[in-house]
């Protein structure tokens, strides 16, 4: 009697579907109301989250006032948005003074410069994003957006007029600080973190000392300490820009902190990757360019991120030393009297801007992480 | 103790020569006094109980590890600090590993092309080329494309072989290259390597599959707690065992087959 002697191969069958089963409804039934404890909670949530949705949605919207008539002075009169005070936010304050905080104390009929540099800025971050244009041409288009940014900002030539640099303000010096900050913290944390692995016990030592050293030191006292007691070493006569002293300081700091991050990738990677690298006969700078550093930065993209964009706000900390970032121009934009009183408004706004580039590196890096990892899944 | 060595095949002048080699790992003495000469076109094996420095022994070879007594001279190199002879070494021994050691970010291809391409200096295309006709010959030029983490431990393990090739070394040391596979794939690399052997490669491979040492061997070398016991060609030793510590390690492995 043959029982199992058919060896017809058994069909391949589709995966089963993942689309939610008893639609949208099903979905919420099975995932939020599941259980009396669970469906609490929700309950719960919905309700906190719709009324304070509601609320804000009633302040920053509807009841909103967003221009207000000029008084007989020609200044514009403030005492609607007084009377509405905790009822509507009073969005015209943005409106009348969004140039100032987005280019603080620049001259106001050159603010199309800083304007430019702002979306030059942000060109040269999504083209530097996008993995197609990672070729050493890049490296030029970095130096020639960053000449033309230069020659925007100073003017004096080509007929622009000159604009000294304790004028600037607004996005463009944050924008400055947190690129050169990064452009030059990266490349410096890679060879520190390599130096703090380094056979040499000299190299070794002074990476150490660097990294402790620094951050043991909050970003403040290093502002004050470049802003303040650099000058006293330099030599008579000799002035270097406030400016140049504070981004010096935060690639000083900034470099601390990734190498440390840099540092864990190149710990997390096994030793067999740099024995393979040895045996094949790779040179120290081949090794770790080549199969060291591309592997150990995928592996630390998510802190990398998380550093970058800590820092990124860190920026602001200049507003100290006296420096017109962006949020120390929105600070100050509220100052006169008439428009005393509405910061919250400012804040808000000036906190959008800031999310928006967070937000987008966070997003970027996760696509990111997704793309330069593919090749770990089976 | 039988030091003598019947050679099979008429060999050339030494490739490596290992004279008085101690070392130690701290206060532990792992390699004893090891005198080792291995000719051109020789292919010896490596046996010996976990633990007896058969991995150390060979990683001294192209300097993964250091030794601090002795001499190695490999290709008329004496091994020593200074960096050029180094170079000069690593690129003419191969080595392949028993846990692959691919790199998982760059594709088969790329595994293969990046040392000839920038140590040897090879242009990109040429490299290219070589390492397609290697990975033909192992079998698997198809894969060429694909990451590591896409391919089987046995396809891994004969990328890895030909990686070692494209850099045309003179010399490929083997550090248990089948333990990590699964008995179905060992066939497939075992069969890589006899093929190997019969280019005339140069080979060290510390392996306990004896019926490779049997095949291709010229010599078996007997490792036991940091000495070299015995050295011989296969079927002396595994036929005719001189010491207890040889008798005792066949038993064992014949044991666990
Ligand atoms: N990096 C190291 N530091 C300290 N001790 C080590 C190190 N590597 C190996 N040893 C020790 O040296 C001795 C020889 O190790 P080795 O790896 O050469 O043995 P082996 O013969 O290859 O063993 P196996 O068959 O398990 O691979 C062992 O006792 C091991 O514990
Ligand atoms: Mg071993």
């Amino acid at each position: 009697m043959s029982v199992t002697v058919n060896h017809t191969p058994s069909p391949a069958l589709p995966p089963p579907s993942r689309v939610m089963a008893g639609g949208p409804l099903g979905w919420v039934r099975a995932n939020l109301l599941n259980g009396p404890i669970n469906a609490a909670v929700t309950l719960l949530l919905a309700y906190l989250v719709v009324r304070y949705a509601i609320s804000f949605i009633d302040w920053a919207f509807i009841h909103a006032i967003w221009e207000v008539p000029n008084d007989r002075f020609g200044r514009p009169d403030t005492a609607l948005c007084r009377d509405n005070k905790g009822i509507g936010a009073c969005w015209a304050v943005i409106g009348e003074k969004h140039r100032f905080i987005l280019f603080g104390t620049y001259p106001y009929e050159e603010h199309w410069r800083p304007a430019i540099v702002c979306v030059l800025f942000i060109a040269l971050y999504i083209v530097s994003a996008m993995r197609r244009f990672w070729r050493k041409e890049l490296v030029l288009v970095w130096v020639a957006t960053l000449t033309i940014i230069g020659i925007l900002m100073w003017g004096g030539v080509f007929g622009l007029s000159y604009v000294p640099q304790e004028r600037w303000g607004g996005l463009p010096i944050t924008l400055i600080l947190a690129t050169f900050g990064l452009a030059f913290a990266f490349p410096l944390a890679i060879l520190v973190a390599l130096g703090r692995r380094s056979r040499l016990p000299a190299i070794k030592a002074l990476c150490v000392l660097y990294v402790e050293l620094i951050r043991g030191v909050p970003l403040i006292s290093l502002l004050f300490m470049a802003s303040v007691m650099f000058p006293l070493f330099l030599p008579e006569g000799m002035n270097i820009d406030k400016l140049l002293r504070a981004q010096v300081a935060i690639i000083l700091f900034a470099g601390a902190y990734l190498a440390e991050v840099v540092r864990a990738g190149l710990q997390a990677l096994p030793k067999g990757q740099y024995e393979a690298a040895d045996a094949l006969g790779l040179s120290y700078w081949q090794k770790t360019g080549f199969i060291i550093l591309p592997q150990a930065l995928r592996l630390v993209i998510p802190p990398l991120v998380n550093t970058f964009i800590g820092f990124f706000k860190d920026t602001s900390l200049v507003l100290i030393i006296g420096i017109f970032d962006l949020l120390t121009a929105a600070k100050t934009s509220i100052i006169e009297p008439q428009w005393q009183g509405f910061a919250v408004e400012v804040y808000v706004t000036v906190g959008l801007i800031y999310f928006i580039f967070c937000f987008a590196m966070s997003k970027y890096s996760a696509g990111l992480e997704a793309e330069l990892n593919r090749h770990r899944v089976r | 103790m039988s030091a003598a060595t019947s050679p099979a095949r008429q060999m050339g002048k030494p490739a490596i020569q290992l004279l008085g080699v101690n070392k130690w790992y701290g206060q532990m003495h792992v390699l004893r006094n090891i005198n080792l000469e291995i000719a051109e076109g020789e292919r010896v094996v490596v046996c010996g109980p976990s633990g007896s420095g058969k991995s150390t022994m060979i990683r001294c070879i192209n300097r993964l590890e250091e030794h601090q007594q002795g001499q190695i001279i490999v290709d008329g190199i004496e091994l020593g600090d200074d960096l050029k002879s180094l170079d000069a070494i690593r690129r003419e021994v191969g080595m392949v590993f028993q846990s692959f050691n691919l790199f998982p970010h760059l594709t088969i291809l790329e595994n293969c092309t990046l040392a000839p391409i920038w140590v040897r200096k090879m242009p990109k295309k040429e490299a290219e080329a070589l390492a397609m006709e290697y990975l033909t010959r192992v079998r698997i030029p198809e894969q060429a494309n694909k990451y590591p983490g896409q391919l089987s431990g046995g396809q891994q393990q004969r990328v890895a072989i030909a990686r070692a090739l494209c850099m045309k070394p003179k010399i490929m040391l083997f550090d248990e290259p089948t333990s990590a596979l699964d008995p179905e794939m060992i066939k497939e690399v075992l069969d890589t390597m006899v093929m190997l052997a019969d280019t005339g490669m140069t080979m060290i491979c510390v392996t306990h599959e004896m019926g490779f040492a049997r095949q291709v061997a010229d010599r078996v070398v007997f490792m036991d707690r940091g000495e070299v016991v015995e050295s011989n060609t296969p079927d002396e030793l595994f036929g005719n065992p001189q010491t207890d510590r040889l008798k005792l390690f066949l038993s064992q492995i014949l044991r666990g087959h």
